[in-house]
């Protein structure tokens, strides 16, 4: 009876209280860094996924443009239309601040896509390696290895070169987004698979796995199912400072001409057309991009340094 | 230790020729390079003729062991926007990837110490505060960021530096140099701080944080005891001990920055290799990024050698644990 009065009383503590009281949720709530970092974070992120609604012009739609508009200086009005723009015009009459939206949402996507396709490809191969061992595991690391002595961003440029060879020209600028998704991931699937085998390496002699080893269960589901949740929470850390590092690497190669083409900008391309407007003084045009990619990159960046101590038992 | 360098030889040729094998695999499937050579009005002889000329028509095994043959000479074909021998191409652009790379890493290093060992001594104080945070931006800041920064600052504002170029540079045989001229020299500096920040930043936060484990430990307390002075147990005792990592990190850091020359180069319109690397991708010059791969290559994994052996003859440490196993 008081067993059942028991579970009543703690029904109300429902998953999310549980949450808010773990030691997890108590050292985000007392890093005030990580707090404004993840606010920040959270609204570029609504910002990105929101943009169509948002954005007050379309930029990317010939119809709404007016060349007359080309080149108002933020907040104040056009001179010829008397049109205001809250950030002001680029040379074609764009509204910047929706082609920062529209950009934010293409930087990040890329990022997260790339970010992802990297876990998954270092976590499934990280785990074979280990599981397996021998020349599996000789060979995968022995891969990472060699692509670790070159810089992630030189190897990414390489594959996009490739791949942009390899695609007719015609579709060359649709395709560019995704070649650059495969680009990013495969220059970043090592930090997950030697972290991931690391771990594995460890999980594998516990006695669950034996156990499970023993009760007959094949080797694909004691990768999945039992070791692959233990080993996650390195994974998490590196998933979000890779983040970063995918956002920059992709504001990189679009800043240098061979990332985002100019039908779809993202922030390193929007970069890259106001570079070109510095000198006659429409700073605008590149200050603003410049901005939100910075407090995008540094709050992402910021977020992953406090994941890293607070998922790490040893600074507790 | 004989079988520790042949060991370490021996994987470095492999990579070698991975890596060689990816640069022909580019020349040979990306494109057809027939396509590429023949303009639109060819005949089924001329493809053919062309063919047997090149050696396409030969074994795949074979063909590879050509192409190795040539690169090892410095023969990477034509290339097909400039339609000049890229081995040309290369050299005319090394020097200003060259000095550029050198006087950026002198900086990285020299600064990167000195600042390291100096915020690690004043640990409290206010300027080695200063210094931590700002370092924390600029590892978080984009390489092209700072660049434009820069140009923005001291070429828009200020009009002091010029933006893009190498300004005038003299030839010394086959070597054109900036130099020796005052616009090269003024060139060059906005280019090697964007460069050398970075890895600039990151040597002084290694140095200082190997300073301050190293400050910690017993013989540094021990020759506190003796009286020695403050500098001498800084830069004798701490300094020498911290280098180990330090030297590891910043070989591994110098082939980074023939990396971010591409970026810095791309910036500052540096008539660089890396500038021409990038406008190979973009015209889809495969020749170009295939021979720049190679020469990557064999620098990063020729770095990699020297560290390691570097390593074992600076750490004693290491060389025992080898007679050991």
């Amino acid at each position: 009876m008081s067993d059942t009065m028991e579970t009543q009383k703690a029904a109300p503590k429902t998953r999310m209280a549980k949450l808010w009281d773990s030691d997890f949720a108590w050292s985000f709530r007392h890093s005030p860094v990580a707090v404004i970092a993840s606010l920040i974070v959270v609204i570029l992120v609504l910002a990105a996924i929101f943009a169509p609604l948002i954005a007050p012009y379309n930029p990317f739609d010939p119809a709404t443009l007016n060349l007359m508009n080309g080149f108002t200086p933020p907040g104040t009005p056009n001179a010829f239309t008397q049109e205001t723009f809250l950030l002001g015009t680029d040379d074609q009459g764009r509204d910047v601040f929706s082609t920062i939206l529209y950009g934010l949402r293409i930087s990040l996507f890329v990022g997260a896509s790339a970010v992802l396709l990297a876990l998954i490809i270092g976590v499934v191969l990280g785990l074979i390696a280990a599981y397996f061992g021998g020349w599996v595991e000789t060979l995968i690391m022995r891969i990472a290895d060699v692509q670790l002595t070159f810089p992630a961003i030189l190897v990414a440029m390489l594959i996009f070169g490739i791949a942009k060879g390899i695609t007719p020209p015609e579709y060359r600028n649709e395709m560019a987004i995704y070649v650059l998704i495969i680009a990013i991931a495969l220059s970043d699937w090592v930090q997950f698979a030697r972290v991931v085998r690391g771990a594995a390496l460890v999980e594998k002699n516990k006695e669950y796995v034996q156990a499970a080893r023993l009760i007959g269960r094949g080797s694909f589901p004691i990768m999945f199912r039992h070791i692959l949740p233990n080993v996650l929470s390195p994974v998490l850390v590196i998933a979000t400072i890779s983040l970063a590092l995918a956002i920059i690497a992709e504001a990189t190669l679009s800043f240098l001409g061979v990332g985002a083409p100019p039908t779809q900008p993202s922030l390193g391309t929007l970069i890259r057309i106001g570079q070109g407007f510095l000198f006659s003084g429409e700073w605008w045009i590149l200050f603003f991009p410049a901005c939100t990619l910075l407090a995008l990159a540094l709050a992402v960046n910021l977020l992953g340094d406090w994941l890293r101590d607070a998922l790490n038992p040893k600074l507790r | 230790m004989f079988a520790y360098i042949v060991r370490r030889m021996f994987q470095s040729v492999i990579v070698l020729l991975v890596v060689g094998l990816v640069a022909f695999s580019m020349f040979r499937f990306v494109g057809d390079p027939i396509d590429n050579m023949l303009g639109q009005e060819r005949t089924q002889a001329d493809i053919d003729r062309l063919r047997t000329e090149l050696g396409l028509d030969q074994p795949f095994v074979l063909q590879y062991a050509k192409f190795l043959k040539g690169a090892a000479q410095g023969n990477f074909g034509v290339s097909y926007r400039q339609g000049r021998p890229v081995s040309t191409i290369l050299l005319e652009r090394a020097p200003a990837t060259l000095e550029l790379a050198f006087v950026s890493g002198f900086l990285a290093i020299t600064m990167g110490i000195a600042l390291g060992v100096f915020t690690a001594i004043r640990r409290q104080g206010m300027a080695a505060n200063v210094i931590m945070t700002v370092s924390l931006i600029g590892v978080s800041l984009p390489t092209f960021l700072i660049g434009i920064l820069l140009i923005y600052i001291f070429s828009v504002e200020l009009d002091l530096l010029p933006s893009f170029g190498r300004g005038e540079t003299v030839m010394i045989g086959k070597w054109s140099t900036g130099f020796l001229t005052t616009s090269g020299l003024k060139a060059l500096i906005l280019p090697a701080i964007t460069l050398g920040l970075y890895q600039m930043t990151l040597i002084m936060r290694l140095v200082r944080s190997e300073m301050l484990e190293v400050l910690r430990a017993d013989y540094v307390r021990f020759a506190r005891a003796r009286g020695l002075s403050d500098r001498v147990i800084n830069f004798r005792h701490a300094l020498k001990n911290t280098l180990v990592p330090v030297i590891t990190i910043t070989g591994l850091q110098l082939g980074s920055i023939i990396a971010f020359a591409i970026i810095t180069e791309t910036v500052f319109q540096w008539p660089g290799v890396g500038l021409l690397f990038i406008n190979a991708i973009q015209f889809v010059d495969i020749p170009v990024m295939a021979a720049y791969l190679m020469l990557i290559s064999v620098m990063f994994v020729t770095i990699n050698l020297v560290v390691d052996l570097l390593y074992y003859a600076i750490d004693p440490r290491l060389r025992v644990d080898a007679r050991a196993t």
